[in-house]
């Protein structure tokens, strides 16, 4: 465990936050105004169509983007006012993320793409491989360390990237249509393992996925958005045992 | 990131385009070294030409000649004391002996004079020579000995007039190096060489004249002119000057105890003497010399026609020089001349570093290339090592370290091959240089400065061509980055 993950929690608070873009004279409100709050623990999924500024949205949580205007705290430290090395070490120690394509990189072998994470920790070396071994194990991939993604199935890329997202050992995991470019039996899969994560590790979940039938199986709250704006946020009893049918 | 890790990612980077990044590499080496060749050539070159000044033994050396050249009118002595017609006699060279600095001022005796070997007649410039000049690097070579003695009858000849003693023609055409001893002129240690000169005799009737005249066989003492200088004060007159003293031809014999390789005499041009004979020796001779004409021969105490001023440091050469100008003489020394040479190096090392550089800029432009395309190349992976937590300096120090990388390689490929091409060029070099029958020279020379500067200016142009590609890295958007296909 780093030390930033013992102290951390992983509540999360959006205020008023906006992320406005321009294209030519077009301004385009990709997130506008938006405020909710997260418990550490809780598993969230952000729903709503293409468009609707639910990967913004993760992207500003992540610290990957800083907003127009409005806050981000977590764990009540304000993103917006750190600087681009404090969101760097944000990114590294507070949070794990999960992309839809996987973003992997493809020169790499699992262990070393798995690995890459801790090294921009500067974690010791003697440690590294027996966290590399273990974020696979718990993704089901112990056995496949030296191949190249390239080598694997979609669903064992995305195993690896969770790998990945894990081995840092974060106290949030933000996962962005994890399951979109994955057979719906993967992508269960998948979606059980992040489910895993939330159960055992107490780990706090933000899944953006447009498929209803996936978040209510998973979340424990459901935050609608539209044109930008939070529509809804509805408390949901996730069933995670059922055998999921296609969405 | 650790340093160790930083170094791995890059280098798996720079695996990852082998071709493209060898290829800039090797552009690198090429700049590299066209400027270890180029500024080898020009250290070489300055090494080799302050090597034969150093061998001529005037690096700590000034001459000091009278301030009126060529004046040969017989003056009043009066107006003679700092001015610049001050005569260069004997008080002057006591005075410029004790000068700060200088270790030895003694009177450069040379004529032109006949010398008979083996009942032959020739014609040579006799040159007298301290005891000192034997620490002489042009001495080193010597083949036989040095002199026994300052006042011993010997004589040392310079290779090319042993030659002609020997009957044979100069010799340019000889296999053998001109800087080397040859085995040929052996036979020619321990002979007799007969000198003809003329001997100054002071008139027997003039009251302050006490010295005996030493014979060619008698012990030679001290200058004369130490004795004498004293004793005159009177104004000269036309009539005293001619009845000042006679000339006596004589003749004495000496033993020839060394043959010189190397030339010590090369930056006398015209004036360079083939037979040396030790200084005390030559003084004790009383030799006519054409200075005594000039100077009229009234002055009982002698007066030379130049001194040779040996300074204990050749940082002193400059301050001496000075001292012996302000007393009213001209003062020439090799670090003049070698002064001007330094000049002229530093400005031909400049130029052959320019053209050196330029193979280096062109180079370094491939590194921006390379390492722009890298960005767009691997666009994707920086934002996913981004969104992993990497910082901008991270980002920013994987391509120094891509950038650095390629610029220690190719500095040290390029310090490597400049220095085979130097070599190819000094071995070109010789074979010309044998095939005129010239001694081998060493026009090239790579000194650890050298390769040190050219790696580390490799170094520092491959990071300044990799400060824009860097901060153009460190500045990607992570969320754009990732979003691109």
């Amino acid at each position: 465990m780093t030390e930033s993950s013992r102290t951390e929690s992983g509540t999360i608070r959006t205020q008023e936050i906006c992320r406005y873009y321009t294209m030519g004279t077009a301004v385009i409100r990709a997130v506008d105004g938006i405020s909710f709050s997260v418990q550490a623990g809780e598993f969230i999924a952000l729903l709503g169509s293409s468009g609707s500024g639910k990967s913004s949205l993760l992207n500003l949580i992540a610290g990957l983007d800083r907003p127009t205007s409005g806050d981000v705290q977590v764990d009540g430290r304000s993103l917006a006012e750190m600087s681009s090395e404090e969101l760097a070490h944000y990114r590294r120690h507070s949070v794990g993320i999960v992309f839809q394509a996987f973003n992997l990189v493809p020169s790499m072998t699992v262990a070393e793409n798995v690995e890459l994470p801790l090294r921009l920790a500067e974690t010791d070396r003697r440690g590294r491989a027996s966290r590399v071994r273990e974020a696979l194990e718990r993704v089901g991939l112990g056995q496949r360390l030296a191949h190249r993604p390239g080598e694997l199935s979609g669903g064992e890329q995305q195993r690896v990237a969770l790998a990945r997202a894990l081995v840092n050992s974060p106290r949030i995991l933000l996962a962005d249509e994890p399951t979109g470019n994955l057979d719906s039996h993967t992508g269960m899969e998948i979606m059980d393992l992040i489910g895993d994560c939330n159960r055992r590790l107490g780990m706090t979940v933000l899944l953006v996925t447009h498929e209803r039938a996936l978040a209510e199986r998973h979340a424990g709250r459901l935050l609608f958005l539209a044109d930008g704006k939070l529509e809804a946020d509805q408390p949901n009893s996730p069933r995670p045992g059922e055998s999921g049918e296609a969405p | 990131m650790k340093t160790p890790d930083l170094l791995e990612l890059a280098a798996r980077n720079l695996r990852e385009s082998v071709l493209r990044n060898s290829l800039t590499t090797l552009g690198i080496s090429v700049g590299v070294a066209s400027l270890v060749a180029m500024l080898s050539l020009g250290v070489g070159l300055q090494e080799l030409f302050t090597r034969r000044l150093e061998r001529t033994g005037l690096f700590d050396t000034v001459i000091v000649s009278r301030g009126d050249l060529g004046r040969f009118a017989p003056r009043p002595r009066g107006a003679a004391s700092a001015d610049s017609t001050r005569a260069l006699d004997e008080s002057a060279r006591r005075e410029i002996s004790t000068l700060p600095g200088v270790l030895e001022a003694v009177a450069d005796l040379r004529m032109m004079t006949q010398l008979r070997y083996d009942d032959k007649p020739h014609r040579a410039m006799v040159a007298a020579v301290p005891m000192s000049a034997r620490d002489r690097e042009a001495y080193e070579n010597i083949q036989g000995s040095f002199f026994t003695s300052s006042n011993a009858a010997e004589a040392i000849v310079q290779k090319r007039f042993a030659e002609e003693l020997l009957g044979r023609a100069p010799n340019f055409d000889e296999t053998s190096n001109p800087g080397e001893s040859s085995p040929a002129l052996q036979p020619l240690l321990g002979k007799e060489l007969v000198m003809y000169y003329a001997e100054r005799v002071p008139t027997a009737s003039r009251p302050d004249t006490k010295l005996a005249t030493p014979g060619p066989s008698s012990t030679p003492s001290r200058p004369s002119q130490a004795t004498a200088a004293p004793a005159n004060g009177e104004d000269a007159s036309v009539d005293t000057l001619l009845s000042a003293f006679s000339v006596v031809p004589q003749t004495h014999s000496l033993r020839i105890v060394g043959i010189l390789a190397d030339d010590p005499d090369t930056m006398r041009g015209m004036g360079r003497a083939r037979v040396f004979i030790p200084q005390d020796f030559a003084e004790g001779l009383q030799i006519m010399m054409p200075s005594d004409l000039r100077e009229g021969g009234a002055l009982a105490e002698r007066s030379y026609a130049a001194l040779s001023v040996r300074v204990r440091n050749s940082r002193d050469v400059p301050r001496v020089e000075d001292s012996i100008r302000r007393m009213g003489f001209n003062a020439f020394s090799a670090l003049d001349a070698s002064r001007t040479l330094q000049r002229v190096f530093a400005v031909l090392d400049l130029f052959l570093g320019i053209f050196g550089s330029l193979a280096l800029a062109v180079a370094s432009l491939g590194i921006v290339n390379t390492l722009v395309m890298a960005i767009l190349e691997r666009r994707r992976e920086i934002g996913i090592l981004k969104a992993l937590g990497a910082s901008d300096s991270d980002v920013k120090k994987l391509f120094f370290a891509e950038a650095g990388a390629m610029g220690i390689a190719g500095g040290m490929l390029g310090a490597t091959l400049g220095w085979m091409i130097g070599k190819v060029i000094n071995a070109l070099t010789n074979v010309y240089m044998h095939q005129q029958n010239l001694p081998s020279v060493n026009v090239w020379s790579v000194p650890w400065w050298l390769v040190l500067g050219a790696l580390g200016f490799s170094l520092a142009v491959s990071l300044v061509s990799g400060l824009y590609p860097a901060a153009r890295a460190a500045q990607l958007d992570p969320v754009k980055a990732l979003r691109y296909e």
